[in-house]
């Protein structure tokens, strides 16, 4: 059984038919690409599947479990996570406290025991400091811990944006354009983190991009979106390859 | 002792400085009305300098830590005030220490404009910014205006209640008023001191403090940094938005405890009431510095005190007062001269270090 089955799904904003039909399916451990020209309805499709809007039409279902037309936050409890276009982090916050903010659902004590400091607070908020230490090893972040995020130089906001995803625990991480305004370096190496990212935490990766040369490095399937229909979904190379894909990206000759 | 404080975290340092500027500032001025060096004018002025300490730290938990723009601190306040007042007049000679019954008026005050904080935080924390003030604001003058209208009277058959005036209460006639509408309540106890005043500060201290370094805290300061993001990690907005606005209102209350059993004779008026009360709430948060709880402690302080102070100069009081206000927000906040505040304390510690390697 698939982790993420989409059939169907519809949403019209006004007269304007944002995401028609879309439907995808993805395999537990998949690297997944979304790709399509710019208002194809990309982010509209995260949006969807992430409960900021809810549906017209169309199932969504994660692991089995319908999850259509639910909030935001249960969704997130489900086990989708993402990350944003614009970058929205927790600007005034720690990087520590923004990872500490994703371990929200799952290290928990009452707003009491942490007014009276409690020592299942103390325990807690420990065990707390130690996972989020762990995830930001990963990401190569432990020594900016105690940094505020809104000073982090860009690439790394996008990097902590992923751990805090991560911090949630998702079965689906959804990135919404990883690699926007990052150098070919940098891409690079975010290419490196996400593949070590899935491999680590044993996640499955849904994302958006335009960056070519990171859509065909690190994706195995493909669907290319365009004005909000599916126009080609499949391997990487068979899609990239597909003639239809071509001039949706690079006009008729 | 020096080796410690090192390496003690930025903000524990910060907070240990706030609470012992708190209590040095207690025994300074204890010490000074024990020996008698000190005018009655300012000794009167001592509990409502409390009150609006503890006023400025609870607004400062809305504005600050969670981000929204809240007028109506002081039909909070007034909530609390009122509640403790009818409470301690009513049970006055039936529960003994006096003691005791301060302390449950304060819990029923704060409990009181806590309750009103989720009745109206329910409907409210939807709205944002300017719509969330303009509602706030309706609010405080609501409660204030209901609370004119209120007659309470009390007889052997129990309570009476009415809106119209006294007569319509129809008690018989060893009855007694107790909310006497424009009149308000009168012989509250006088129960406030300096004292309780301080440790009731310390206390919404801890509590805040504590509520913004926990789970807790870190949940609305998320919503209130970005709250798309903070959806999208699992947080219920709904909830902490709440409890913040919950837990301030019921430290408004507690302040209105404090104000309420500071006077023989307790009524609404715009003065102390009304929505310049709640503005000069929100002023002593701006220019302390949104967020900065130690900040709007100094301010509410200052502020609170300098007209006082000022009574001498007559006519200029107010024109100098507001030059006060302009060049305290200026040192706060204009860019130039928080940077040449950092230039000249880095210059301190610079001078300080190289004093000790000398």
């Amino acid at each position: 059984m698939a982790l993420l089955e989409v059939k169907n799904l519809s949403i019209s904003f006004g007269g304007l038919r944002a995401v028609n039909e879309f439907h995808i399916e993805i395999q537990k451990g998949e690297l997944y690409g979304l790709i399509g020209p710019n208002g194809a309805g990309k982010t509209t499709a995260f949006n969807l599947l992430t409960g900021v809007y809810k549906p017209d039409e169309g199932i969504i279902k994660l692991d089995g479990v319908d999850i259509t037309g639910k909030k935001t936050i249960d969704i997130n409890k489900a086990g989708i996570a993402r990350t944003f276009q614009n970058i929205r982090l927790f600007k005034e916050l720690s990087v520590l406290d923004n990872v500490k903010a994703g371990l929200h659902n799952h290290y928990k004590y009452s707003t009491i025991e942490g007014i009276l400091r409690l020592p299942k607070f103390r325990r807690v908020e420990r065990e707390m400091d130690e996972r989020a230490m762990e995830i930001l090893q990963v990401f190569d972040l432990d020594k900016e811990a105690q940094t505020t995020a809104a000073n982090l130089p860009y690439g790394k906001q996008r990097k902590l944006e992923i751990a805090r995803a991560i911090a949630t625990k998702p079965k689906l991480l959804l990135l919404d354009e990883p690699a926007a305004g990052m150098n070919p370096n940098e891409t690079g190496e975010l290419m490196e983190t996400i593949r070590f990212v899935r491999d680590k935490f044993d996640m499955t990766i849904l994302l958006i991009e335009h960056d070519m040369k990171l859509v065909s490095g690190i994706c195995e399937e493909l669907t290319v979106l365009n004005f909000g229909q599916v126009l080609a979904q499949g391997k990487t190379s068979d899609v990239l390859n597909n003639p239809e894909v071509i001039s949706a990206y690079l006009g008729d000759e | 002792m020096i080796v410690m404080w090192k390496k003690m975290k930025k903000t524990t340092r910060s907070n240990i400085i706030t609470f012992g500027m708190v209590i040095l500032a207690y025994a300074v001025i204890q010490a000074m009305v024990m020996t008698g060096n000190i005018s009655s004018l300012f000794k009167g002025l001592l509990v409502p300098v409390c009150t609006y300490v503890i006023l400025a730290i609870s607004l400062n938990l809305v504005v600050g830590i969670l981000g929204e723009l809240s007028l109506g601190h002081a039909g909070f306040m007034c909530v609390g005030a009122f509640a403790s007042a009818f409470f301690s007049k009513t049970m006055q000679g039936v529960i003994a220490p006096d003691g005791l019954r301060f302390f449950l008026a304060l819990l029923i005050g704060a409990a009181a404009a806590g309750i009103f904080g989720i009745l109206i935080g329910i409907p409210v924390l939807r709205l944002k910014g300017d719509y969330l003030a303009i509602v706030t604001l309706a609010f405080g003058e609501i409660i204030k205006n209901v609370i004119n209208v209120l007659f309470i009277g009390k007889d052997a058959n129990g309570f009476h209640f009415s809106t119209k005036d006294v007569i319509s209460l129809n008690m018989e006639p060893d009855g007694v008023v107790l909310v006497n509408g424009p009149q308000g309540i009168t012989g509250t106890p006088k129960d406030a001191t300096f004292t309780i005043g301080v440790i009731l500060i310390l206390i919404t201290l801890i509590i805040v403090i504590n509520l913004v370094n926990s789970r807790s805290g870190r949940a609305i300061m998320a919503i209130r940094d970005n709250r798309i993001a903070a959806e999208s990690i699992g947080i219920n907005i709904t909830k902490y938005k709440l409890m913040a606005f919950a837990i301030s209102a019921a430290m408004a209350g507690c302040a209105g405890v404090l104000y309420a059993h500071n006077l023989s004779s307790l009524t609404a008026t715009p003065k102390n009431f009304g929505y310049n009360m709640s503005i000069m709430i929100l002023v002593f948060v701006v220019l302390g510095g949104i967020g900065n709880i130690r900040g709007s402690i100094i301010a509410a302080v200052i502020l609170t005190l300098l007209p006082e102070l000022l009574r001498g100069l007559s006519d200029y009081r107010m024109l100098i007062y507001a030059i006060v206000l302009i060049v305290m927000m200026l040192f706060n906040w204009a860019p130039k001269a928080i940077e040449w505040r950092e230039k000249y304390l880095g210059k301190l510690k610079h001078r300080k270090k190289a004093a000790k390697e000398a």
